[in-house]
Formats: C-alpha cells, structure tokens, sequence
C-alpha cells in the first residue's frame, strides 16, 4: 500500500518534471513581454516530431535527436517571432490569444497532414526501460532519467539567470523593461534570445514526454491547458514558482486520476480556478 | 496645438451629432428583411440558416464583453452550454413549451453569469484569461462526468419540443426553427442594440478605451462589468437554449474549449465592438464551414487559422472595420 | 475659521525604504488656487494619487469638507466632488470629446448605469457636456474622437473630463505638461477661467505660470513639506532658494 503510494508519487514527481521543461521557458517570456503565447505547445510539438523522424526515418539514437529537437524548436520560435510575434507586442490580450491560437490551429492541421493523426510510437533504448526496484518499491528507470533530466536543467536554469551576464539582462528586462531600455539594453534582443531558449526546452520537453504522453497532432491543444496552469499558478517569470507548480500539478493529476478517477481533471481546474482567483499573480508573484 | 483657434463653426446641436450615430439606417432594415429571404430562395438550407442565427446570437452576446468592455473571456461556451443543458433537461423532464424553456434556458445562464462575475472583476490580463477558460473546462468536465443526468460524451437524448407558440410543429427542413432562432435573434438584437446606444453602452465603452480613466469620471467600474457579464451570459444561454430546442440534442461539445473559441474567431473576423461584425463573423464563418464541409476537418482549421493570423495582423478591426476605414478613406477623396 | 475643502492630516507612505511622503498636512480653503512645486522625485504626483485614493496611504487621513474620505474607493471620492487630471493624457482614445464628456456628465448625474434608454434622449446632460466643451474652446472639433485631437486640445479635454464631475476640488497634475513654452500660458488661462467655486491644486515647473496663477504655494521636496506661504513668501525664502539652486548644481 504505502509502497503503491510511494511509486505513485514519484510517477506523479516525474509527470510534473515533464511539465516543468515544457512550460518553463512560456513563464519567462510571458512575464518579461506580457506576451499572452498560446502557442507555446506548438513549440513543444515540434520538437517531439523531430525526435521521432529522427529516429525513424534516420536510425538516429535517442541521445543524439534530443539536442536537435530542442534546436529544431527554438529555430522555429525564432522565426514565429520575427514574422510575427514582433508586431503584436502592444497588441492587445485578446488580438495575442487569437493569433496564437490561430498558429495552433494550423501546427495541429500541418502536422496532420505531414505525419498522420495517429499516436508516434518511439523506440526507446534499451538501457532506458524497464524498471529497477529497491524492496517493496520499484521506479521507472526512464522515469528516473526524466526527473534526473528537469534537476539538471533547474540547476542550469537558475545559475544562468543568477550568474551570467545574459541572466542578469534576462532579470532587468522582466523587472522593469522600460528601465532596462533606458539604461541601453537592446530588450528586443535579449527577448528574442529568451524566446528561443524557452521554445526550445519546449522542444525538448515535447522530444522527452513521447513516452510518457505521447505525440500526436492535438499535443498542442492537449497540454496548452496544463503549461498554462504552470504559468499563471506559479506566478509569471518565475523558474522558483513554476517548479514547484509543476510538482504539484504533476502529483495531484497522477494521483487523482489513480484514486477518483471518476472526478479526474475536475479537480484540477477546480483547484486552478480557485487559486488564481484568491491569488490571480500566482505562487510566487514577482510584482 | 489650437487652442487659439477654435473655429466660429455655425452652432451644431450637440444632440443631432449623437443621435445621428445611433439612428436606425436603410442598410439594416434590408439586412433584416434578406433574413427572410432563405424561406423562399433556399429552403434546403434552413437549417444551416438556424444555426447561422444561434451562432449570430452567440457572437453577439460575446460582444458584449470582448466587444464593448474590452475583456477577454476563453470560456464563454460555459454560458451556451449552460442554456443548453437547462433547455434539454427542462425538455426532458416533459415539459416541451418551447419559450418559456427559452427563458428557462436564458435565466439560468444569467444566474450563473452573476455569480461568476464576482470572480471576474477581481482579476485581470492573464489570470482572466485562464480563469475563463478553467471554469469552461470545469464545466465541461462536470456535464462529462454526470453521466446520468446529461448522457455524458454521449450526448443529452430524448429532447422533445411541442409546436411552438401551440401552433407550429419542428419539422426535419427547419422551416420553423429557423423562423424561432431569426425571431428570437432579431428580438435580442434590438434590446442589445438600445443597450449599446445607451449611458451604460457609452460607459462600457469608456472601460475598454481606458480602465484607468474611469474610476477618475466617478465610475463604479466594477458594477459596470457585473452587469454586463450577466446580461451578455444571459443571450449566450440563450443562443445555447436554441440550440438545444431546434435540434433537440445537446452535445457535450456544446460546453468545449473550441466553441468557445471559434466564436471569437467569428467576432474578431467580422469586427469587435459593432453588433454587426458578430452576425456578419457568425455568417461567414458558419457557411464557408458547411461549403467545406467535404473536406477533412483537419483541413478546415488549417484555412481557419490562416485565416485568423491573416485577420488579426491585417484587419485589426475585422471586416466591417476594414470596410468603415476603406468608406472614411473614399469620403475624404471625394 | 471655517473648515477647510481639503484637508490630510499625517499622511505617510513608502515604496520599500523610498519614502514618498512624509507626515503631509495640507488645509485647502475654498476656492484657493494652490501651486504644489518642487523638484522631479519630490512626490508631488504620489501626493495626488494618495489624496484620490488611486495609491492607498501607510498612514494618514484625508477629509473632505471635515468629512473623513480615506476609505472611500477613487470612485466614490470623485462623485464626493474631488476630482483631478493626469500628467500624462488618460483619456478615452476612440471616443469623440462629446462622447467622452458627456459620459463623464451622466457618471455624476447617476445615469451611467440605465441601459434601455438610448443616450441621445439625456439631452440636458448632452448639452451640459457641450457647454463644458464651448468654454474649453473644444466645441468645434467635439464630433472628432480624442485620438485625432492636437495634443494641446488633448489636455484641454483632461480639464474637461474632470470639470463634467462638479469638482468641489480639482487637483491638476501639470495641466501644460508637454506643450510648447509659449501655448502653456493658454492653457493657464483655461485654467484661470474656473469657476471661483472650486478649489485647485496644481503641480507645475514653469515659475512664472506659477506666480501668474496660484495665490499659494506648497514646496515639496524628498517627500515631505518644506514650506507653504504666498508667492512673495516662497520667493524670497532661503531654504527654497537651496533646493533649486542645488537641484541646479548637481542638474
């Protein structure tokens, strides 16, 4: 029993880490443009086709694609952007929710068409699957390389905004831009920059859920809701928030559709909605 | 600057400039009358035309907020498929009387609008945009699940509706649907257009212009969104309550995240912030679906989401605003 | 001695450890035409904001006519009679200035909130927005919405946005703020033009216009009152005379 709940957890911890990668790189941008992106699991889609086309239609091994999923993503949101997210910074939330949307609506077609509307199975490593057990408990080894995988990128993600040069231009621009313009930041610059790191952990979150949650041409829609539970509940711009956030988020899904699968998402949203409503900045609201 | 040089104009009346703005055209009495046009032209295609109406009705309602007040709301399929349900169940629990389950319908979207809208004006920007949407979802989720009372993925079976007004049965051409949801569209639109020419529609608007401005005339900003989020939930529940009635079915899509959605696709592409850019979004949007239609839908929201990228970054305005700007254009030439 | 319009007493707020303002006692008679000076940074916008409620004091309280309005919303102070303008344009930007106007006339008068009356059957307060738009010489270009308007006829409808409220005080956040040196002696005189009824506040930075308008004046400066006095008094006080020539140094 405790041993069950145990593993539940955990399998709860990884979903949740999972969760963490793609949704990090939207609570930054979003904090530091106020840019309402909604197409940010599109992002996160394509870098899950890559890795599969990679390893299919290329014999690519699973190690080698993921580098090149997270580059595939971020050069796309590069372009996204310049094209254009530019011109709708002053837009609206409303102008910035449809056209994002509208980005959704083509992604899900295209990849339709290009890849089919069915699930894309990836052919795992060997040494990837399985499970290792320790006594009564036993974890999913690739589970295990999952939350092993989002420590690491935290740790980096945290050092580089706490420690570099670029970090530091990262944190002037989401405190005060008008300020960091001021004082000669090129803001534009350093959004882009972000941008792409974001989108391509996105990428890269979308190459590494295969198989946990699968791939197919809805991914974008799917779990847009649940990025953006990260997002709004941990607070905008904060890596702090939306970890733990994405803890959280991960565990009581994973828990919730185990115990009452009969009630399943409605207490997600039912938690959602009643915490932004007590506290609409978020966890760790940064204003 | 001229403040010197105020010019002597011949005194206008301040009253004619306004009145001007909000008097009745030639334009919308033919629109109105081409409404009718579909019993005698195309009476194979009434029943799209019923549901152009009840997505015209939708868009309207949605107007009101997104429109006029300059909210976002990503969940206001939450209110449609509320009147929805309500009509179906009323329905099915025998009692078919088709407009006072109308009024059912439209009462228990306002109720629930109210209510809402206590939460709503507590928060703004992002954390508005997912709160709508989350309370959308959890309503979804709530009729998924409740199996037993909405029939769940399924759909709400065994609605039946008697003759409307005692008199005209619901027949497989939709010949009298589509005369119920004209009617009660046109009726709507009418009390919706009085609203918008009034004080109320003038203090929305200064909301969407600027919110901060507002609280310094002495607006009680808040009141002002209560209000108009219940009454816009109130035409969604009924737009939702049509449907329910003239195809006597409700789907669980009825509450979905798409609907909601696409109705703000059609509001934007036919004009934020003018009654007709609703009806006009409502009707392109709805035919050129059914002409395609044949295509697979995948297809469908290819050219949709084209279409909307191709909206926001070049007609701001949509449509209608596009055609005002091109007419203001073509006047000062003249 | 009669009570004053506008009175706080001890106001205090701080932005973390910045203080903005410190211990601020202001008495305004009515009909006064104060000055509210000092130099950039001083808090002179923060002390607006604080009186209308739009930043809520650490501290303090704030009486209107000898009755306490600090826990009244920005709102309600507004309909009390305390109204002011903004340093930068906040207007409504597709409105027409008749529009604008006169929903800042059905606001006070309480018919903003009726929604199955078309708005041009409220013809007196049309034709009060209308009067308010003819003495602030906007009635010739009121048909236009505000965003075509010239910027100079932009902070004339600021000041008209405000006077369709009936101010018992009016507070003026730098009424000429970026117009050109030789129009802001135009604009002061619209401003001199107000009802004598009402009480005025306002910041300003052009001396002149300053000692032009205000019957009295109040320097602020790091967020508390240096001094308050006549313009003869402010003119010749040492202390005052420091704080600009400082400001003058190290600007």
């Amino acid at each position: 029993m405790i041993a069950r709940t145990i593993s539940l957890l955990f399998d709860g911890f990884a979903y949740g880490m999972l969760l963490f990668v793609l949704s990090v790189g939207l609570s930054v941008t979003l904090g530091m443009m106020n840019f309402v992106n909604l197409a940010h699991g599109t992002f996160a889609m394509i870098g899950g086709y890559t890795t599969v086309m990679l390893m299919r239609n290329a014999g690519w091994p699973f190690f080698a694609t993921l580098p090149v999923a997270f580059l595939v993503a971020a050069a796309a949101s590069v372009v996204l952007e310049r094209v254009l997210y530019r011109r709708m910074y002053r837009a609206s939330d409303l102008d910035q929710s449809l056209l994002t949307i509208g980005i959704v609506f083509v992604s899900i077609a295209a990849a339709a068409y290009i890849f089919g509307t069915g699930q894309q199975p990836v052919q795992l490593p060997d040494y990837l699957r399985g499970r290792i057990a320790y006594g009564d408990f036993s974890f999913g080894i690739y589970r295990l390389f999952l939350v092993v995988a989002a420590l690491v990128i935290t740790v980096l993600l945290v050092l580089g905004l706490d420690y570099t040069r670029f970090g530091a231009r990262v944190r002037a621009c989401v405190d005060n831009q008008r300020m960091a313009r001021g004082l000669g930041l090129n803001v534009d610059a350093v959004f882009s920059i972000t941008f792409a790191l974001g989108s391509g952990l996105a990428g890269l979150g979308g190459a590494l859920g295969i198989e946990i949650v699968g791939l197919d041409p809805n991914f974008a829609f799917k779990y847009l809701v649940y990025m953006l539970i990260v997002v709004a509940v941990g607070g905008l711009a904060s890596i702090r928030g939306a970890f733990v956030t994405a803890a959280l988020l991960g565990i009581i899904d994973i828990v919730s559709k185990y115990y009452v699968p009969e009630i399943g998402a409605f207490v997600l949203y039912l938690v959602m909605v009643s915490f932004l409503v007590w506290r609409p900045a978020g966890l760790f609201a940064r204003r | 600057m001229s403040v010197t040089t105020a010019p002597a104009l011949a005194a206008v009346d301040p009253r004619e400039v306004l009145r001007a703005q909000v008097k009745w055209r030639w334009l919308e009495t033919i629109f109105w009358l081409a409404t009718l046009l579909p019993f005698l032209v195309a009476p194979t295609y009434l029943v799209l035309g019923s549901q152009i109406a009840i997505t015209a009705l939708f868009a309207l309602s949605l107007d009101l907020i997104v429109g006029y007040c300059g909210l976002v709301s990503l969940g206001h399929a939450a209110f449609f498929g509320f009147g929805a349900y309500t009509a179906g169940l009323i329905s099915k629990a025998g009692w078919g009387e088709p407009i006072t389950g109308l009024l059912a319908a439209g009462c228990a979207a306002m109720v629930l609008g109210y209510l809402t809208s206590f939460i709503i004006v507590r928060i703004t920007h992002f954390a508005l945009i997912m709160v709508t949407l989350g309370m959308c979802l959890l309503l979804y989720e709530v009729a998924n699940k409740a199996h037993s009372i909405t029939g769940g993925d399924d759909g709400l079976q065994g609605v039946h509706m008697w003759p409307l007004l005692g008199h005209f049965q619901f027949d497989l051409y939709g010949t009298t649907a589509y005369g119920y949801a004209i009617v009660i569209l046109f009726l709507s639109f009418l009390v919706l257009r009085r609203l918008v020419n009034s004080p109320f529609g003038l203090s929305l608007r200064g909301i969407r212009e600027n919110p901060r401005r507002m609280p310094a005339i002495g607006s009680p900003m808040s009141n002002r969104i209560r209000t108009i989020y219940t009454i816009s939930a109130a035409f969604a529940g009924l737009a939702g309550g049509l449907l329910a009635q003239t195809t006597e079915f409700v789907a669980l899509d009825a509450l979905s995240f798409q609907r909601s959605a696409e109705v703000l696709v059609m509001l934007v592409l036919g004009g934020a912030g003018r009654l007709y850019g609703g009806l006009i979004g409502a009707m392109i949007f709805m035919i050129a679906r059914d002409q395609l239609a044949d295509m697979n839908p995948q297809y469908w929201y290819f050219w949709l989401g084209l279409l909307l990228i191709a909206v926001i970054v070049f007609l701001p305005n949509g449509i209608l605003g596009g055609c005002a700007e091109l007419l203001a254009r073509w006047r000062r030439k003249a | 001695m009669t009570t004053p319009v506008l009175q706080t007493r001890g106001l205090n707020k701080n932005f973390g450890s910045l203080v903005v303002a410190r211990g601020i006692e202001i008495a305004l008679p009515k009909g006064a035409r104060y000055a509210l000076i000092g130099p950039n940074g001083a808090g002179k916008t923060t002390l607006i904001n604080l009186i209308t409620g739009m930043t809520r004091p650490d501290a303090g309280q704030i009486l209107l006519e000898g009755e306490d309005i600090s826990t009244l919303a920005p709102a309600a102070r507004v309909k009390r009679g305390l109204v002011r303008t903004f340093q930068i344009n906040t207007l409504f930007p597709n409105l027409s200035a008749l529009e604008a106007v006169t929903l800042a006339v059905c606001e006070r008068r309480g018919e903003a909130g009726t929604w199955w009356r078309s708005l041009p059957s409220y013809g007196q307060a049309i034709e009060e927005a209308h009067r308010i738009l003819t003495t602030l010489m906007l009635a010739g270009d009121c048909e236009r919405p505000t965003r075509q308007l010239a910027y100079g006829q932009q902070r004339l409808l600021e000041i008209a946005l405000a006077l369709a409220a009936h101010p018992k005080v009016l507070l003026l956040d730098e009424p000429a703020a970026g117009v050109p040196k030789d129009e802001s002696s135009e604009l002061f005189k619209a401003v001199a033009g107000i009802s004598s009824d009402i009480t005025v506040l306002f910041i300003e930075h052009d001396m002149e216009l300053v000692f032009r308008f205000a019957t009295r004046l109040i320097v602020m400066v790091a967020g508390a009152i240096l001094v308050e006095g006549t313009p003869a008094e402010i003119a010749n006080d040492q202390r005052v005379r420091d704080v600009y020539l400082g400001q003058a140094h190290h600007g």
